[in-house]
């Protein structure tokens, strides 16, 4: 999408459950230091192709490439160091319930070994901090925490080890809009502040002008539009448009059982 | 005809399915051991599994030996007295508590608690994504959330057993001496004469397995579940159902392979 090398280089992605076809071929660079919003509704693929990419699900053909390197056919090895480059928000920001929040933002250096249990506690407050929350929330657990603070808590834990790479599902999604906007702004900061390479998957046009450089839309496993998150709202491309204000008629039909 | 072909493909369909399911709980056990003994280790994961799966569970467990015990007194006594052979009473449940009563009830509650909460706990882990974030966190859940409560299960129940065995024999000592008039001393020496050493290590051999089995399929079912609560209410009871089938069948087998000479 832009002239710097990519970052992110994905071919002829296709996956597949039985015969429904979820993927189709998707194909786009993400270029290093750039944010990319894939916007796409219930269904269209969004969330498998995000899968594929942190390596949860295996597509059935094309490639991932990550700094020119195919991490589909890259040993097991490395593709664990891989991980340790990736920071990931999920949709319901995934805490774990059984740990307090201090540790569910460290687990990740904890699993690898990048500090004691002890300076664990005193960094949780400092990554806590830059996501807007206090130091004391650490020791409070999960279902303590009101849904936009599960998000910081989630997104703190994300950034913990200064990843390279981000990626976020959904990340306003059950949020008010004006936590939305929170969340989004908190996420451009960390980003920016980070120089990570971001892909953000969200059906929210508000939250993905705010975080995307670049954005891509799926329709029924491909992409039917890339181009500058600016102009989402006026892309010319008539699936974008009506998905973008929320139009009955267009090319987009919705398989609805009569 | 058409009939016909269709039980045998249900019955062919049944079988594949059959094969298919065992053969991945198969993949999933020797995966499952294979990481308890590779590093990294997760002694806290472990530690918390074996207090779950044994410290609380002795209530339950001790409370349920030591009334069966009491009850297997009670029982042969009312029998035995036909053909004034009260003084097997002793051996009879020794033998029973240790052999049987002891490795197969205190698998029986276990399952019911430990199995359940493991099954439930790991699927609602899987339904929230939190085996996800775990993949995404440099961490292999086989590793962190299945290996650790593996071994708990083969440590913790030849534990709780031995316990099971020396409170189901309490219980029948209590009722024989307090309600049936035994001697203490009697029933004492009657027990020690009984028992040998092989009745215990053989119940403990059943414990570990059983541990084993009531673990595996509580982390299997909880790791395998899918389509939110319904889900994780599944495969609670698939775990709870499957893991006493199988702690009953290999009780089964582990007697007649050592007690059937």
């Amino acid at each position: 999408m832009t002239d710097a090398p990519p970052k992110i280089r994905i071919r002829d992605l296709c996956k597949s459950f039985g015969s429904k076809q979820v993927l189709d071929g998707v194909t786009f660079d993400v270029a290093q230091g750039t944010s990319c919003v894939i916007i796409g509704g219930s269904g269209s693929g969004k969330s498998v192709l995000l899968r594929c990419i942190l390596g949860l699900m295996t597509p059935d053909s094309g490639s991932i490439e990550i700094d020119g390197e195919n991490i589909l056919t890259a040993p097991a090895s490395r593709r664990d160091r891989l991980r340790g480059e990736i920071g990931m928000l999920f949709q319901n920001a995934a805490l774990f319930d059984s740990l307090p929040v201090w540790e569910n933002v460290t687990f990740g250096l904890l699993a690898r070994k990048r500090l004691s249990r002890r300076d664990a506690r005193t960094q949780a407050g400092e990554i806590l901090a830059q996501v807007g929350l206090d130091p004391s929330v650490g020791d409070l657990y999960p279902a303590e925490l009101s849904g936009g603070m599960q998000k910081r808590v989630g997104l703190a834990r994300a950034i913990a080890a200064r990843p390279d790479m981000l990626f976020f599902d959904e990340p306003t999604t059950g949020l008010d809009p004006i936590m939305g906007a929170v969340i989004d702004g908190l996420i451009v900061n960390c980003v920016k502040t980070l120089g990570s390479t971001a892909i953000a998957i969200t059906h929210d046009m508000a939250s993905a002008q705010r975080i995307g450089d670049q954005a891509a839309m799926l329709y029924q496993g491909r992409l039917v539009w890339q181009g500058s998150a600016n102009t989402l709202m006026d892309s010319g491309n008539p699936y974008v448009d009506q998905f973008t204000h929320g139009r009955r008629e267009g090319p987009i039909t919705m398989e609805l059982r009569r | 005809m058409d009939m016909a072909l269709d039980l045998v493909a249900g019955i062919g369909r049944a079988t594949l399915s059959l094969f298919r399911v065992t053969g991945a709980i198969a993949l999933f056990a020797l995966s499952g051991l294979s990481h308890i003994v590779r590093p990294p280790f997760y002694g806290r994961v472990f530690w918390g599994s074996f207090l779950e799966t044994g410290f609380f569970s002795l209530p339950v467990v001790a409370l349920t030996a030591l009334f069966s015990g009491g009850v297997i007194a009670l029982q042969s006594y009312t029998g035995f007295a036909q053909y004034h052979a009260q003084s097997a009473i002793a051996g009879i449940v020794v033998l029973a508590v240790t052999r049987e009563l002891g490795p197969v009830l205190a698998g029986l509650m276990v399952a019911g608690r430990v199995g359940a909460a493991m099954a439930a706990q790991i699927g609602t882990m899987r339904v929230t994504d939190q085996i996800d974030a775990l993949d995404t966190l440099s961490t292999n859940p086989m590793k962190y959330l299945v290996a650790p409560r593996l071994l708990a299960g083969l440590v913790a129940l030849p534990l709780l057993v031995l316990i099971a065995d020396v409170l189901g024999v309490a219980g029948g000592f209590l009722v024989a001496v307090v309600k049936l008039d035994f001697s203490a001393t009697a029933y004492i020496t009657a027990t020690l004469n009984a028992l040998k050493t092989e009745d215990v290590t053989v119940g403990l051999v059943k414990a570990a397995l059983f541990g084993f089995l009531i673990t595996l399929m509580g982390c299997y079912q909880g790791y395998n579940s899918k389509g939110g609560a319904e889900g994780v209410g599944s495969a609670t009871t698939a775990a709870v159902v499957a893991a006493s089938i199988l702690l009953l069948a290999f009780d089964y087998l582990i007697t007649d392979l050592f007690f059937s000479h």
